[in-house]
């Protein structure tokens, strides 16, 4: 018998609300599955299941908000603890003000009609509501307790949540605001982790990037749109590259000190619009061709800024790249994602007068920067990453 | 098709991409990417989503003009006549 838990989405990550089951139980699961919806600051994140079995019961009813750890599900015929998502280090608690609460007692399978938990919940457990009713319900953080539903069986649908919200119903609320409040407090609480316990250092260097922009040039030419590549594929594979011969820089800082990690998860910092950021992985970004590589950034891109990431791309990225793309200046002095110990960032590509074989002509130029963790690692090595990283983009057709 | 109805086409795909862009406030010379914050990955998107929808694949070295509305409205009719001429 395992019991699944409430992942640690992130360093800084108290407690989650369980928002959905996406499994019930009697149904087999297998590594991999996504068995639940979790709300956190970050947004909704589906989570995984690493285990094999068959879902037993199911001890948490949608809507209860319950800390990391939480006995969420048990699972039969898998005998360790099934874990959301394997944590990279024990979970160290931010000192963020989070709200937190015992262990919510066991539940039915068929809920209840009232919540057990002493927790109030944020939506009422076993209410029916839409999806999309219920995401624009928290992040308008209107009570759904208190909504009358107009749909199937009093079912709360988007309708009754924009009324009440006092939003034009149908397509006029495009633009609404998103509830930035909780991702910037989730900001808030690794940043300031991060500086408070993490000694970092900060090195940077320019170089020449004409031979990864000429052969991506070249390499795009021929192809239809689809199958195109943009820069940061580039850039990304270099330092996943890169990274595997430095070891100390991919891995995360727990208790017992750095541990390095075996498999490669680059997390890519993604822009939201509208304001905050996340930095989800892609796995094993070194194993990954150039464009597999594209496909998975750009698949993460749209999912990570639709609010659909998944859990175990938030809780491990091993180290993390920050690039500003063309719009952006020239260089970027990153903050290290706790329990990760290097962050690598990418300015944007700018027309340099260069010296180059004795003369000086226009170059494209990209200044790259490493910001670690001297718990973990020393500045010797950190310059020869960053002159390794410049060498594999001089070489693209490598990459 | 006439340059309004590509105009449309590039907007209709932008809001797929920014759902949440305002368009009305857009001039036709305006750069999207400072206007809407698209990055280069919601252009690339760009490129492939009106590549497809008007069965045109637009070479890499032109989609700079869909940074524009105006520029890409322009670029796509003259293209297709050209095309639907030869």
């Amino acid at each position: 018998m395992g019991t699944f838990t409430m992942p640690s989405l992130g360093a800084d990550m108290e407690a989650g609300i369980l928002v959905e089951w996406l499994k019930q139980p009697g149904e087999e699961l297998s590594h991999g599955d996504i068995i639940a919806v979790v709300e956190t600051d970050k947004g909704a994140i589906e989570v995984e299941v690493f285990e094999d079995g068959r879902l037993d019961r199911l001890l948490v009813e949608p809507g209860t908000k319950v800390p990391v750890g939480t006995p969420l599900a048990e699972i039969a015929g898998s005998g360790t603890q099934a874990q959301a998502s394997p944590p990279p280090e024990p979970h160290v608690p931010a000192d963020a003000p989070v709200e937190t609460a015992p262990p919510a007692p066991p539940v039915s399978a068929r809920p209840e009609a009232e919540p057990v938990s002493s927790i109030a919940p944020i939506f009422g457990a076993g209410e029916r509501i839409s999806p999309a009713a219920r995401k624009l319900a928290y992040d308008k953080e209107l009570d759904l307790n208190a909504l009358q539903g107009t749909g199937p069986d009093g079912a709360i649908i988007l309708a009754d949540v924009q009324k009440a919200a006092g939003l034009a119903a149908g397509g006029a609320n495009r633009t609404r605001p998103r509830n930035l409040a909780p991702m910037r407090r989730a900001i808030a609480a690794a940043m300031s982790r991060s500086k408070r316990e993490i000694p970092h250092y900060y090195l940077c260097h320019s170089f020449d990037v004409s031979a990864a922009r000429e052969w991506l040039d070249a390499f795009n030419g021929g192809k239809p749109p689809a199958e195109r590549l943009v820069f940061s594929a580039l850039t990304l594979k270099a330092v996943a590259l890169a990274v595997s011969e430095f070891p100390e820089f991919n891995g995360f800082y727990g208790q017992n000190g750095f541990s390095a990690s075996r498999s490669i998860h680059v997390g890519i910092a993604i822009a939201l619009r509208g304001g905050g950021l996340a930095a989800p992985a892609i796995h094993n970004t070194d194993r990954l061709s150039l464009p597999e590589l594209m496909l998975a950034m750009n698949d993460l891109v749209s999912r990570t800024r639709a609010g659909g990431f998944r859990s175990s791309e938030i809780s491990d990225p091993t180290v993390t790249v920050s690039s500003l793309g063309e719009r952006g200046v020239e260089a970027l002095l990153p903050i290290i994602y706790p329990p990760q110990v290097a962050i690598i960032g990418f300015g944007s590509v700018v027309q340099r007068a260069w010296a180059t074989g004795g003369a000086v002509q226009v170059r494209p130029v990209m200044c790259a920067t490493l910001a670690a963790d001297h718990r973990a690692s020393d500045g010797h090595r950190g310059a020869l990453l960053l002159r390794r990283i410049e060498e594999l983009l001089s070489h693209p057709e490598g990459l | 098709m006439n340059r309004e109805a590509m105009r449309a086409v590039i907007a209709e795909e932008i809001s797929a991409i920014a759902p949440e862009a305002d368009l009305s406030a857009i001039g036709e010379a305006e750069d999207l990417r400072e206007a809407l914050d698209l990055d280069s990955m919601d252009i690339f998107n760009l490129v492939v989503a009106v590549s497809k929808r008007l069965q045109f694949d637009i070479p890499d070295a032109d989609a700079g003009h869909l940074v524009t509305l105006g520029g890409g409205a322009e670029y796509l009719e003259r293209k297709l006549r050209e095309a639907g001429e030869g």
